[in-house]
């Protein structure tokens, strides 16, 4: 390992040990000491007040390529029966402030065939160049087609940024091609800016469950990688008057795949695809029942949101699984959250505090849920829910 | 059926408490546990070879206390544990981490079948399973939620995405990563428990595994971690106090005033 603590220079103050976010410093006598939990994550390098720990000789991982000949932001744009992801407006959205930052192009990449209006609202999104991999197994989702397109993409164009939605697709495929690149791929990036001196991406993201926040870089290896959660990034209005190359690209021979889909089924009802929607009500063990669930969908459709759940509401069976937020379920980031009869176990808190409202209502005012909500109401979701509904529908007319 | 079932020793994060004051994470005396994605994973595994028979082994890579973990593993009805343990592995991210997997996988009998968790409850990224499946050029399928066949050359699942589900077949060997969804995993019995009790694991060093040092530990990674810093204090906290009518027009009022209506 390649941390060291400078036993002359240690005074002994124990403030690496508080401020490591791994819990691998302890005090051995009077010096401090890194344990094997260590990730070299510099934080106590940086809090030291005398400078007594020093991480050295920062090895490189090789890649094979010149990383200077690595030039543009790439979005990937996600496409499903010719419909483009919203999170692929919003990455162009990002991209194109970071393209204008390092001063170099703004490409889209989209696969499939049969999908020219995606190609033009990819320009009017902010695209400059829309590359097109044009083969019918990519209108169906293979991990290993996907990834060999993309790879083939970026082995020949090189761009020196690529960003993906971090969707169950975007982040089942991305990382086979940073594998496949040797490059570095962090995941579910919250907020990006660009280093314009080294031209580094710096990505930070959530971890711990959202406890802790991490800027991630990628210093000696291009393309520079993410997938981003949908719904932190703002896209751009749609400009019609915009222009844009296109590029198309076939492969040699039909891409082939060592998987087959059988069969799509959407789950019927609402759209349960929380990770895009812009508002969510959520309900938790204080709904009761199936019934309370009644009330959030009825709520939920007056907001044209969708209704998510807690864990316990799952597992009392009052929604389905997709609908579950939080740790083991999804992680969500809507514009508003309701949280309803749910207390705020950090398992719930990790799936929705990056929220930008958050809407608590709940009969126990010391439930943890209140620590992150802007409003709070204390109550019986019952009484409150019925007369939310009813004003929002009176208000709407 | 060789089935090799990829685990993770993580914090607890149930038991991660953030100090108001400071605004960061207590972590004293956080238990280590059994991530909870993995358990859903070794459970499939183990009730896979249950069907079909065979031989389901756990790797993982981590310290030496990671053996306890294992433990609780083939207490649950695991074979066999693989440790891949040396101070050159840390600092992996998570290219290296596929890469030391994959080369402690390669050493088990010719496997299967790889399942992985969805992602671990630390880093969150849900990146290892691909990333092992690329290093052993094997297909990969994400999110399964149910396994519906399963035969000496083919494995049929549902796999979850946004709006639903897909039904996918692919070749074995395979990788998959599972969610929660899937099964409930059984608890430790009393007889894998004894098992587990005088299972002796032998850490593998990267030596043993005949790894580049270029691919492994914090040299072999791409990404460095260049901060860490505590997330913004979030919540206004604003209680909304009166009748429930009252409250909710002054909320309703509110969300007018910010324009999210």
């Amino acid at each position: 390992m390649a941390i060291m603590v400078k036993t002359d220079i240690c005074v002994g103050c124990g403030a690496c040990v508080s401020q490591c976010p791994f819990g691998a410093i302890d005090m051995k006598g009077e010096f401090a000491a890194i344990g094997d939990k260590c990730t070299l994550c510099g934080t106590c390098v940086d809090v030291c007040p005398v400078s007594a720990i020093e991480i050295t000789a920062e090895p490189k991982a090789a890649q094979a390529d010149d990383i200077t000949a690595y030039k543009g932001v790439w979005v990937f744009a996600e496409q499903r029966g010719g419909a483009v992801a919203p999170v692929s407006f919003e990455l162009l959205g990002e991209g194109r402030r970071l393209a204008d930052k390092l001063g170099v192009q703004l490409s889209a990449v989209i696969f499939g065939t049969g999908i020219e209006p995606g190609i033009k609202s990819l320009i009017e999104a902010g695209a400059d160049k829309v590359y097109v991999y044009e083969d019918a197994l990519l209108n169906e989702f293979h991990e290993d087609a996907y990834a060999d397109a993309l790879t083939e993409l970026i082995r020949e164009y090189k761009p020196e940024a690529v960003l993906v939605g971090a969707t169950s697709i975007g982040r089942a495929f991305t990382p086979m091609v940073a594998w496949r690149i040797r490059t570095g791929l962090t995941a579910d990036c919250t907020s990006l800016d660009i280093d314009t001196e080294k031209r580094q991406l710096q990505q930070t993201r959530p971890a711990f469950g959202g406890n802790i926040m991490a800027t991630i870089l990628c210093p000696d290896n291009r393309p520079q990688m993410s997938t981003v959660r949908p719904g932190v990034m703002k896209r751009l209005a749609a400009d019609p008057s915009r222009t844009g190359e296109v590029v198309r690209k076939k492969p040699a021979k039909p891409l082939t795949s060592r998987t087959r889909l059988h069969n799509v089924i959407e789950v019927a009802g609402h759209s349960i695809n929380i990770s895009e929607a812009e508002i969510i009500v959520s309900g938790g063990r204080g709904m009761g029942s199936d019934k309370g669930f009644a009330l959030l969908k009825e709520l939920a459709e007056v907001l044209g949101g969708v209704v998510g759940a807690s864990r316990a509401a799952v597992d009392n069976g009052w929604m389905p699984y997709p609908h579950q937020i939080g740790q083991t379920g999804r992680t969500v980031c809507p514009k508003i959250y309701f949280a309803c009869g749910i207390s705020g176990a950090i398992q719930h808190l990790a799936g929705m505090q990056s929220s930008d409202l958050i809407i608590a209502i709940n009969k126990d005012a010391s439930a943890p849920i209140f620590n992150v909500a802007d409003f709070g109401i204390v109550g019986d979701v019952y009484e409150v829910l019925p007369q939310i509904i009813k004003q929002v529908k009176e208000a709407r007319g | 059926m060789n089935i090799a079932v990829c685990v993770k020793q993580v914090p607890d994060a149930s038991e991660v408490k953030i100090d108001p004051q400071t605004n960061t994470m207590k972590r004293e005396g956080v238990p280590a546990i059994l991530n909870p994605f993995d358990t859903y994973a070794v459970e499939e595994a183990i009730s896979i070879k249950e069907k079909v028979g065979g031989k389901v082994t756990a790797v993982t890579m981590g310290p030496p206390q990671a053996v306890e973990m294992l433990k609780l593993c083939v207490s649950m009805g695991v074979d066999d544990a693989t440790l891949l343990s040396d101070r050159a592995f840390a600092g992996a991210d998570t290219w290296a981490t596929s890469y030391t997997l994959g080369l402690g996988i390669k050493k088990l009998d010719k496997v299967d079948l790889i399942i992985c968790g969805k992602q671990a409850i630390d880093g969150d990224t849900a990146q290892v399973g691909p990333g092992i499946a690329e290093n052993l050029g094997l297909p990969f399928v994400a999110y399964v939620r149910k396994v519906l066949d399963i035969t000496d050359t083919t494995l049929t699942v549902e796999r979850l995405i946004e709006d639903g589900y897909e039904v996918v077949e692919v070749s074995l060997p395979a990788v998959i990563t599972v969610v929660k969804e899937i099964n409930t995993p059984r608890l430790p019995s009393l007889k894998g428990k004894m098992r587990a009790k005088s299972l002796e694991v032998k850490p593998l060093s990267a030596a043993d595994l005949g790894a580049i040092p270029e691919n492994i530990g914090l040299a072999g990674s791409p990404t460095k971690v260049f901060k860490v810093f505590s997330p913004p204090v979030k919540g206004q906290r604003e209680f909304i106090e009166g009748e429930p009518a009252e409250q909710a027009s002054k909320l309703v009022a509110k969300l007018h005033e910010l324009r999210v209506l």
